[in-house]
């Protein structure tokens, strides 16, 4: 304490005004072991950062310990740590130059820890890759790059570090920065310098070396004073996501971040992805003046001339410069969680304040960290780096990650948690929800199958009792529900129970239950089911009814089987009944059965397993039920 | 736009966060500066109104200047203010250092709190550069149901995504001011002439640089009146700010394991 007067007349009065201005966050980060703790208690040893004394202190505690001294023991400030000898979580750490102050995010190289390792440098506006020149690039040093490139970081500087290593060798130097070089070359990022140095001598750190006189270029401080702050994103197109909507003094406001772009007081903005229209009537501030207009990376707080209905998850834009409007979108993650992600999982994928429940549709690749090869997977293991189609129940608005930095990435949610970021590469236009805004709203068959990503449509499954009908449907319904469609079975047995309990099995009264089923699974497919009847509908006339009543959405398949095999199979015990003449007019025995004439298909299930029969169902079904796509923008 | 906007417009989109994620929700008012900025901040985000309780975790041995200013600002601010006393020391683990053990005080004061008034969030005026264990802090940082904080295994957070679900019984630690350093505070301060306990400039050549409890909180040598003289002196200094803060020195680990345990 007795120190802190003293101290301040040692520093060269300058100091005081450059230390207070522009301050800047970058990252440290390398493979395991590389030395990017030894690197940052050298920076603050060299900058003369540490505070009085420490250096001593930290020489003492490692002399007791009875070890060498290592730069790092400055940053193992967790009991933790030492005990482990890793990094665990994300250290902020500060000091400066004579140009301005500096923010260091240390990021744990160990794998275990990626997600902390995200969770600082996605704070840096540049970083230090640094590589060991003894043990050259790495499988982490790899994959640092790779989550730098992710995070949209693109000033990096490389450090080759323990140079004193390999004595000091430009050979062995020069093939390092050649194999660094090219790996970023294949993430589109170049560094801005590759710099020889040794942390714990302190060679290149802030002087320059007298052991490397072959290298020229600038030392760690200097390669770190020439990155560039990040320009604020204000000639972007507008992207205010709505936080919150306060009711203080009967003011209602609207506040949010102004993610990229300005906007100004009588604009007209469009909530998105909801059409709704309003002007911007004030930018209101407590205890400032009340701006005109207010600009990227402002926290506002806006009042509208309309009072729309307006919540969280929208993003106020302006209706020329519109994010993608649709419900399909191929993203770039890297995934965190011990959990592997698989096809047919839903997650919550949350864009700036908006959260859509998505479905994974596919896994395009999944990228291989040393050659950056797309890769065939089923599955994504932690810490992969993949490419995915998703697919929302709700109309998402979304940016492209290449157009628009901020909104256009965003985070996976499981149960609550974070489990991976992602990155937009493209988005799948839709047009279906223009219609939905109007004085009536009404929601569209066109909308509800555009939400559900399917067409509705009625399989009528016809056949003989045992025929393999009903294992059939049920098969079907549970597959389609698992791949996220909306499917409901509408089984003969079922509907005798309610809908036409009254109905015996007379020709007219057969007919009157057919005509009924059909105007059920007719409103079932208009609210966007797959509708799958299970009925034996033994009349051609009765059929043909159905299909009129239900239109073009209707597919009759014929499940056939002789009747033998159905006998034979008889699961409910019909047939015997019927033989001995306890049923009347059973179909087959004393009722006649018409076989479809020009059935949508026809499956022959008298000597083939089940699984094929559904498996040829559902390759019918499919395409049957698909969404007639403008184009397929999320192929990569 | 300069950095100090871009830190309150930051803590202003963290503070809004909290407020639309976390119900019901309290910030802790420790009558310091730092938890002075936090309120202003507030003020900012919600247009004039702290729209939670601000609750005052009173350890019974503040300063007299600490409980006279938060009597007269509680008034001028129209706060909900919530103020609940500690527990005895002697209620409290006697296997930590002398003052740590008074300071855990404090920890255990809050968690009846939060037993109390079911608090999902907490607002919190810590800093990343205060202190070693606290730059491993996240903006939104989950605590089990005995207020425990887990740092080996943080929840991810990028982008200004926060974690925001929690388990029942568990509650969010926010901090607002995490990014902020000890020169941004007084610059801020100074900037939107923020009122603050006059302990903070020199009397007799001795000033408080950082506010606890009278009995383990210890005055630096410093000549500084002014808000711009406290600046010109952080502009150079060497020493930590918490080295008056008797608790963080006792032994090398006892500042973490009081974090541990859910001290703020």
């Amino acid at each position: 304490m007795d120190g802190t007067v003293h101290a301040l007349k040692q520093v060269e009065p300058a100091s005081a005004t450059v230390a207070l201005t522009e301050r800047f966050p970058f990252a440290i980060v390398g493979h395991v072991d590389h030395g990017k703790s030894s690197l940052i208690g050298r920076l603050l040893h060299d900058t003369h950062s540490l505070p009085e004394g420490k250096f001593a202190e930290l020489k003492a505690a490692s002399d007791k310990r009875g070890g060498q001294f290592e730069w790092s023991f400055l940053l193992d400030a967790l009991q933790a740590e030492r005990d482990q000898g890793i990094t665990i979580d994300t250290t902020q750490i500060f000091f400066h130059t004579a140009k301005r102050r500096y923010v260091i995010i240390d990021a744990p190289g160990h794998k275990e820890f990626l997600k902390n390792a995200i969770s600082g440098v996605a704070q840096a506006q540049a970083a230090i890759l640094v590589i060991d020149a003894a043990e050259g690039v790495r499988e982490q040093t790899r994959r640092h790059a790779l989550i730098l490139q992710l995070l949209g970081l693109r000033q990096i500087a490389v450090a080759v570090n323990k140079v004193d290593l390999i004595d000091f060798d430009r050979v062995r130097f020069d093939a390092i920065a050649r194999e660094i070089t090219e790996y970023l070359a294949q993430l589109k990022l170049s560094p801005t310098n590759i710099v020889p140095v040794s942390a714990r001598n302190g060679d290149n750190i802030a002087e320059p070396s007298a052991n490397m006189p072959w290298y020229q270029g600038p030392t760690i401080l200097q390669a770190l004073d020439s990155f560039q702050s990040a320009p604020v994103a204000t000639d972007q197109p507008l992207r205010l996501p709505v936080q919150d909507v306060f009711k203080f003094d009967e003011r209602r406001l609207v506040v949010g971040r102004i993610e990229s772009g300005s906007l100004r007081v009588g604009d007209r903005l469009e909530f998105a992805p909801s059409f709704k229209q309003a002007k911007v009537a004030s930018i209101e501030t407590w205890n400032a003046p009340t701006p005109l207009t207010a600009h990227a990376g402002q926290s506002v707080a806006i009042t509208l001339d309309d009072e729309l209905f307006i919540e969280r998850g929208h993003v106020a834009v302006h209706s020329d410069r519109r994010p993608v409007l649709g419900y399909r979108a191929s993203l770039r993650i890297f995934w965190l969680d011990n959990q592997p992600l698989k096809v047919g999982q839903r997650l919550k994928l949350k864009v700036a304040t908006a959260k859509y429940a998505v479905e994974v549709e596919r896994i395009s690749a999944v990228i291989d960290v040393e050659k950056l090869q797309p890769s065939e997977a089923s599955e994504i293991g932690r810490n992969a780096i993949a490419e995915i189609t998703v697919r929302s129940r709700a109309l998402m608005a979304l940016d492209l990650a290449a157009d628009m930095q901020r909104t256009g990435r965003g985070v996976l949610l499981r149960e609550g948690d974070i489990v991976g970021g992602a990155l937009v590469l493209s988005a799948e236009a839709s047009d279906v929800d223009k219609r939905l805004v109007g004085p009536d709203h009404l929601v569209t068959r066109d909308a509800r199958e555009a939400v559900n990503g399917h067409r509705g449509a009625v399989l009528w499954l016809t056949g003989l009792s045992g025929s393999g009908k009903s294992t059939l449907a049920m098969g079907l319904e549970r597959l389609l529900f698992q791949r996220g469609r909306q499917a409901f079975v509408l089984d003969g047995d079922l509907l005798r129970q309610g809908v036409t309990s009254d109905l015996g099995f007379s020709p007219k009264d057969r007919a009157e239950n057919i005509r009924r089923s059909a105007e059920v699974a007719k409103l079932l497919a208009d609210a966007g089911q797959v509708v799958i009847v299970s009925l034996i509908s033994p009349y051609a006339e009765d059929r043909d009814r159905a299909r009129k009543i239900i239109g073009e959405r209707f597919h009759e398949i014929y499940v056939k089987a002789d009747l033998a095999t159905c006998e034979s199979r008889d699961p409910k015990g019909l047939y015997k009944a019927a033989r001995s003449g306890a049923i009347k007019n059973f179909t087959g025995i004393d009722a006649p059965y018409e076989a479809p004439q020009q059935p949508e298909l026809v499956i022959d299930t008298t000597a083939q397993p089940m699984e094929r029969s559904l498996a040829a169902l559902t390759a019918y079904v499919e395409p049957a039920i698909a969404l007639q796509l403008v184009k397929d923008a999320w192929a990569i | 736009m300069s950095d100090l906007d871009a830190l309150e417009n930051q803590s202003i989109y963290i503070l809004r966060e909290a407020y639309s994620r976390l119900k019901p929700i309290a910030m802790l008012w420790s009558l310091g500066k730092d938890s002075n900025v936090m309120l202003w901040l507030a003020r900012k985000a919600f247009l004039g109104h702290v729209p939670f309780p601000v609750v005052h975790v009173d350890t019974g041995k503040k300063f007299p200047e600490m409980y006279a200013f938060r009597e007269r600002f509680a008034k001028t601010w129209n706060l909900n203010l919530i103020v609940r006393d500690c527990p005895p020391v002697d209620e409290i683990d006697p296997s930590l250092p002398p003052a740590a053990r008074s300071a855990a005080r404090k920890t255990i004061g809050l968690k009846n709190v939060l037993d109390e008034f079911k608090f999902k969030g907490i607002i919190a005026g810590i800093r990343r550069d205060e202190q070693a264990t606290r730059a491993k802090e996240r903006v939104f940082s989950p605590r089990a149901e005995s207020g425990a904080w887990n740092f080996r295994d943080q929840p991810p957070e990028f982008w200004d995504h926060f974690k925001s679900d929690l388990p029942e019984g568990a509650h969010m630690r926010i901090h607002p001011l995490l990014s902020w350093t000890e020169l941004d505070i007084w610059r801020y301060i100074a900037r939107e002439q923020i009122p603050i306990v006059d302990l903070y400039y020199s009397r007799n050549g001795k000033r408080y640089r950082s506010l606890g409890d009278s009995d383990i909180t210890f005055p630096i040598e410093s000549n500084a009146t002014s808000i711009s003289e406290i600046i010109l002196e952080l502009a150079h200094t060497k020493t930590s700010e918490r080295a008056g803060r008797a608790m963080d020195h006792e032994r090398e680990d006892a500042f973490e394991r009081l974090r541990a345990q859910g001290y703020m």
